[in-house]
């Protein structure tokens, strides 16, 4: 605190340097971030009656967590699973692909001096300004013309581009993967592409846990994309298909499900925070020793 | 193995021509690389925008079908009051949400590193949390909130007698800001705390020996240090504004009378070309945002850049 102190005592005495005003400010970041989950728990263990009726922020009424789930997983012939499978199915292909285009062209860049690496650079790097959702609809008119809307592929093909995880890995493997090591494999005859899997893989694996938790979050929660290229609920993934029940609530023919939207929200969200939660020590040093420096 | 016996050979020993061509594979191979990236790259991202800027030069009539029209749409897209609304409609947002965001997420970032709280890593997991939800079910849970059927709002009305109505015109914007604060606070607050991470302890150490308080390590060493990720985080930010959709879209069927078709020029194009059936003209209004967006990240990121060398 006051200069006159030693530095080094302070240091050691961890009680001198707890602070009132900081504990204050992130208790109440902690209660906006944590709230609308809170109530999303809560609620999620409502009738449909009593989310009407009860105070949105505590329990009430018969405890129906369990029936609500089983409305879920039920309701329209079991819609919901099929839109869990194909988020799935979107994720694995589209995030999994996404990350290993990235993580092939970032450790290009970053250790090979080719010619018009530049350029390329250039391209990607000004890619990453451009909206993602600015080339939805021009995808979605392209798509249509070659009969790929309303299938699948729609949704993957798109996703495959991730030109911020190639930057995240470009400069995640300018520091872990060090020059002179590579120089070693090649005197000791290794091949570029097994020096790469051998060797450069496993540094790099911070770095890509980072890019894929990234790609897999925006494969997960993509919306946009998949709402303007699917037709059939068949081939909904849990954002879309979680939107049009809650449209049927309001309208003409009203049929409102609030209990199974908001149950059905809660099962959306568990499997991404906890990969989060589970991966965090590998993605948070990939973001740190990727990190942008200035 | 030929190439093995070649590289291990000492260099006088091998002819000259191996070694051109070992050189030359080598000067290549960064190619091979980043080709199945840049394949993917021409196919769905290159060729949908080249796709979009020939599309914004025809139009389709009602009689005698679609014609090439030159940039006829682009003069319409100008003299469009209701892009303009649109448009001046994020900017506002813009204006407001991602400073208060940006502030909200430094001041996160700066505390978390600052090694002044009990359990650090527990508040930056916690923040950070909201990012992993998806847009949709964040913006079902506002929604929820803000209206009156689930209480929520109503019931802090009736406690504090107040009239807070998020969902009428004069709030929306308010309460959209606010959903997407709390949507990417904790994803910034993490950009920030990793470049927080990166700086070398040796400069720590001698603004100590200096004397020097924690606010003016915050003011010298830590927001310089910071300036890149905050460029970029604004960068996102402004793209991110622009392109508002998802919730807006989502909310529009508890706010029929706030949010109109053209509440933002993202939801107008995409209005115009799946409600309108104006494809042609959807299409010029995608790349009319695309260049404005990009013209105002470029400039942001040359201010950045600049303030950065001086």
């Amino acid at each position: 605190m006051s200069a006159s102190q030693p530095t080094r005592h302070l240091a050691r005495d961890p009680r001198q340097r707890r602070s009132v005003v900081l504990t204050v400010a992130m208790v109440i970041f902690t209660v906006y971030s944590l709230m609308p989950l809170l109530w999303l728990i809560i609620n999620a263990t409502k009738t449909q009656g009593s989310l009407f009726s009860s105070f949105g922020l505590w329990f009430s009424g018969d405890f129906s967590l369990w029936s609500n789930i089983v409305g879920t997983f039920t309701y329209d012939n079991g819609i919901f699973l099929h839109w869990l499978f194909n988020t799935l199915l979107y994720v694995v292909v589209g995030a999994g692909g996404a990350t290993i285009l990235a993580t092939l062209g970032g450790y290009g860049l970053a250790k090979y001096n080719f010619p018009g690496r530049r350029g390329v650079f250039a391209v990607v790097l000004g890619a990453v300004a451009v909206p993602g959702a600015a080339v939805a609809v021009p995808t979605f008119l392209m798509f249509s013309k070659l009969g790929l809307t309303n299938t699948p592929w729609a949704v993957i093909l798109p996703s495959l581009i991730s030109p911020f995880g190639l930057y995240l890995v470009w400069t995640f493997a300018t520091d872990a993967v060090p020059i002179e090591m590579l120089e070693a494999a090649r005197l000791d005859g290794a091949g570029e592409f097994r020096t790469f899997f051998t060797i450069s893989l496993k540094l790099l694996g911070p770095g890509i846990v980072t890019v894929a938790l990234f790609a897999i979050v925006a494969t997960w929660n993509n919306y946009f994309l998949p709402l303007i290229m699917i037709n059939d609920p068949k081939w909904y993934p849990l954002t879309v298909g979680l939107s049009q029940w809650t449209a049927q609530a309001t309208g003409a023919a009203a049929q409102p499900i609030y209990n199974l939207v908001i149950a059905g929200a809660l099962i959306t969200i568990l499997p991404i925070v906890i990969i989060f939660l589970l991966l965090q020590r590998y993605w948070q040093s990939g973001l740190s020793a990727g990190s942008v420096k200035g | 193995m030929a190439s093995m016996t070649v590289a291990a050979a000492p260099p006088e020993s091998g002819s000259s021509a191996e070694q051109a061509l070992r050189k030359d594979r080598k000067r290549w191979t960064g190619w091979l690389f980043i080709t199945p990236f840049l394949l993917v790259f021409a196919a769905f991202l290159v060729a949908p925008l080249a796709y979009s800027v020939y599309l914004s030069l025809f139009q389709q009539k009602l009689i005698g079908g679609t014609s090439f029209v030159g940039l006829d749409n682009y003069k319409a897209v100008f003299t469009d009051e209701k892009f303009w609304s649109a448009l001046r409609r994020v900017a506002i947002f813009l204006l407001v949400q991602v400073p208060i965001m940006t502030v909200l997420s430094l001041i996160a970032a700066l505390g978390i590193d600052s090694g002044r709280l009990r359990g650090p890593g527990s508040y930056r997991i916690l923040l950070f949390l909201p990012y992993a939800v998806p847009g949709v079910v964040a913006t079902l849970i506002w929604g929820f909130m803000y209206g009156d059927k689930f209480g929520l709002t109503a019931s802090i009305n009736d406690l504090l007698g107040t009239h807070i109505a998020p969902l009428v015109s004069s709030w929306i914007l308010l309460s959209i800001g606010n959903i997407v604060t709390w949507e990417f606070m904790g994803y910034n607050m993490l950009i920030f705390y990793s470049s927080l991470k990166v700086i070398p302890q040796e400069l720590y150490e001698a603004a100590e020996v200096d004397g020097a308080g924690a606010m003016s390590i915050v003011r010298h060493i830590k927001l310089p240090a910071l300036r890149g990720s905050i460029v970029i985080s604004i960068i996102f930010s402004i793209i991110g504004s622009f392109q508002l959709f998802n919730e807006p879209n989502l909310l529009q069927p508890l706010a029929p009378n706030a949010i109109t078709t053209n509440f933002t020029p993202n939801l107008y194009a995409y209005n115009l070309s799946f409600a309108g059936q104006q494809i042609n003209y959807a299409a010029t209004v995608a790349i009319v945002m695309g260049v404005i967006t990009a013209v105002i990240a470029y400039v942001v990121q040359l201010r950045g850049s600049r303030k950065e060398t001086m």
